[in-house]
């Protein structure tokens, strides 16, 4: 027999007990130091295409696999712009994609990050001076890191991606 | 009389190693005409220069090429959509590019262009301003009130291409699915044009990254034969083994997606990881992890040391010793299991869109651009299932013929010089080779060794439209594994 209570009765967890605010105290002060670098090292990354040829996503691929293993650095990429701290943008900016970077980019909660990733999104690569293309991220974003090559090796982004990490903690 | 016997009766103009034939527009019409009650001819590739139409057809019964051109008059020639749908892209790209119109044609909506370049038919002798155009660009009417609209892209969130995908949902299946490509053209053939071929080689490198030797070599193979000069055979060879090499890489990579949308994290973190592990001995004996400009018009860019090659054993050691495992896992997991029945395509309809690769051969239409070169030995696999476990299977297959095929590679390496000098010289050459995704060809006219008109034809061309009719019936969820399953990418065909 079910007890018909069990529907009406709010379920909650029982209270927590009150923190004692003199450990508190001591605790805050130890961690004022270092709160930053320990609470600030997580960054969710949003990738957005700017018209790359694929390479720089083989690459950005790999930086989730189980040899570079991201995510321990605290790095995760994350599939929408609403979601991110940084968005990384591969490709040279073709004229057709620049709405949609905008719009990524307006989505995006400050305080954001843009980091160009692979030649193309530098300055437009070899495409540089084509019809259809921008030069690069930074024509209509603002770009705070560049990783370049073409495509960068998974072990440069790792670097690049870390480095703007150590900066967000500081 | 047939299509095929049109084409071989007109003129034909000195196109290496196949002739280009001349049709006079009364005789093109004909032929357009005659198609569509001949299955025997497939349509590979539609493309223009300023002047002309080229099409390049594939004899099904011998897998023979065959070039056929009609002069445009008055702006327009006669659409091959009516016979053969897959036409009906490359209309639509030859319209936005050169300003052609195809008469008759089944779809006359803009295709590359979304109205955002600085003039229309860029390739034309005269651009003109742009028209005005909608974005996001115009799809097809609903079939029906009621019915939900999903749109996808063009940024996808997931590390991905930039392409658009429209579901038209009943429920939980999806009722129709338009994809639009174009967000990534980048000018390619206008950076080509006028341009000496070993500089135009570094475009081609970058039309597809998953397709990048096989688009460097049927480039490369294309100039050499325009201009009649052959590569070197240590690096005909060299080629060969790289062309091997990115077929295995581009599976696994592809197999570890797959897993992922399949719901098999186990098959996707070991493909990755063999993955990454391979790339990393082609950087070391190759100098690019994806062998990116190492292909190049005359030979290859760098000859292999000693070192390099030990590392080329090693990464090909490797994975052959991790198949058998990888090969227990798919069929343990349930990858393979939820794959069965997904995405089928028959034969007819690869015929149709003259689809090649993994997706061709699970539907058992058999060619491979290897047998049409100097590799007859290759036999690839068929199979006539048509579904995603197919396509998954044939890739597994594959990576092991690749394995067992650049074994015999490093064991015949000759010496010699990797390159030879290109003559400057004008003449017209068209070349193929068989990248992880199907063929690719390369069409180029060279005017005193520099590059008047040139096309790639990427196997996207075929496999989206294929994607776009496997998905329609499918459910929502199984959308992705589909998409998967066809190794979809944007840039190659958005040129
Ligand atoms: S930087 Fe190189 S690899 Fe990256 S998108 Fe550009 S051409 Fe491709």
């Amino acid at each position: 027999m079910i007890d018909p209570r069990r529907f009406w009765r709010r379920h909650a967890a029982d209270p927590g007990p009150t923190p004692d605010a003199e450990t508190t105290q001591s605790l805050a002060a130890r961690l004022d130091s270092a709160s930053q670098q320990r609470l600030g090292r997580s960054l969710a990354i949003c990738h957005v295409n700017a018209g790359s040829c694929g390479g720089c996503e083989l690459e950005l691929r790999a930086l989730t696999g189980v040899l570079y293993d991201l995510e321990r650095y605290g790095l995760r990429f994350v599939d929408s712009p609403r979601h991110a701290d940084v968005l990384v943008t591969t490709g040279p900016l073709t004229r057709t994609l620049r709405t949609a970077l905008e719009q990524a980019w307006d989505a995006t909660p400050d305080p954001k990050w843009v980091v160009a990733v692979g030649d193309c999104a530098v300055d437009g690569g070899v495409f540089k001076g084509s019809y259809a293309v921008l030069a690069g991220t930074g024509s209509v974003v603002p770009v705070d890191l560049t990783i370049s090559g073409c495509p960068p090796t998974p072990a440069r982004l790792l670097a690049g991606l870390r480095a703007l990490l150590e900066a967000n903690a500081r | 009389m047939t299509a095929a016997a049109i084409i071989a009766s007109a003129g034909a103009e000195s196109c290496h190693p196949w002739p280009r034939h001349i049709l006079t527009p009364t005789d093109w019409a004909a032929m357009a005409a005659f198609l569509v009650a001949d299955p025997s001819l497939a349509l590979v590739g539609l493309w223009a220069d300023t002047t002309h139409v080229h099409a390049l057809f594939l004899t099904e019964a011998e897998d023979l090429p065959l070039l056929a051109s009609v002069p445009v008059e008055a702006g327009a020639y006669t659409a091959l959509s009516p016979a053969r749908p897959g036409a009906a892209w490359f209309e639509r790209l030859i319209h936005d590019l050169w300003g052609h119109a195809a008469t008759g044609g089944m779809d006359a909506r803009p295709w590359l262009d979304h109205g955002l370049w600085p003039h229309s038919a860029p390739l034309s002798p005269r651009p003109v301003p742009p028209p005005a155009m909608a974005e996001p660009p115009d799809f097809l009417p609903p079939t029906e009130d009621g019915l939900f609209q999903l749109p996808i892209g063009p940024i996808i969130g997931c590390i991905d291409d930039a392409w658009h995908l429209r579901l038209t949902l009943r429920g939980e299946t999806v009722e129709r699915a338009e994809a639009r490509l174009g967000y990534t053209h980048k000018g390619t053939l206008a950076l080509m044009r006028g341009k000496p071929p070993r500089t135009a080689a570094r475009f081609v490198a970058r039309l597809g990254a998953e397709a990048t030797v096989a688009h460097s070599l049927a480039f490369a193979l294309a100039t050499e034969a325009a201009l009649a000069v052959a590569a070197p055979p240590r690096a005909a060879t060299l080629r060969r083994m790289m062309g091997e090499l990115e077929r295995i890489t581009v599976h696994l990579g592809d197999l570890a997606l797959l897993g992922d949308a399949a719901g098999a994290p186990g098959v996707a973190a070991t493909c990755g990881e063999q993955r990454e592990l391979l790339a990393r001995e082609l950087e070391i004996a190759f100098g690019h992890r994806l062998m990116m400009d190492c292909v190049v018009p005359g030979g290859v860019a760098a000859d292999v040391g000693p070192e390099g090659m030990r590392a080329v054993r090693r990464g090909v050691g490797r994975v052959v010793t991790a198949l058998p495992g990888l090969r227990r896992l798919l069929e343990s997991s349930a990858c393979l299991t939820r794959l069965v029945g997904l995405g089928r395509v028959d034969r007819q309809m690869v015929h149709a869109f003259a689809a090649g690769g993994v997706a061709g051969r699970a539907s058992g239409r058999r060619f491979d651009a290897r047998q049409l070169r100097d590799e007859r030995s290759v036999t690839a696999p068929i199979d006539t299932t048509g579904d995603a476990a197919a396509r998954c299977r044939l890739q597994l297959v594959e990576i092991e013929s690749s394995l067992r095929l650049l074994g015999r590679l490093l064991d015949t390496l000759p010496d010699g010089g990797t390159s030879v000098a290109l003559p400057m010289l004008s003449g017209e050459g068209i070349g193929c080779a068989e990248s992880a995704r199907g063929d690719v060809w390369h069409w180029l006219r060279l005017d005193h060794g520099q590059i008047a008109a040139a096309f790639p034809r990427d196997p996207g061309w075929a496999l989206w439209p294929l994607a776009e009719w496997a998905m329609q019936g499918a459910a929502l969820e199984d959308v992705p594994a589909i998409q998967r399953s066809f190794g979809l990418t944007a840039s190659g065909a958005d040129l």
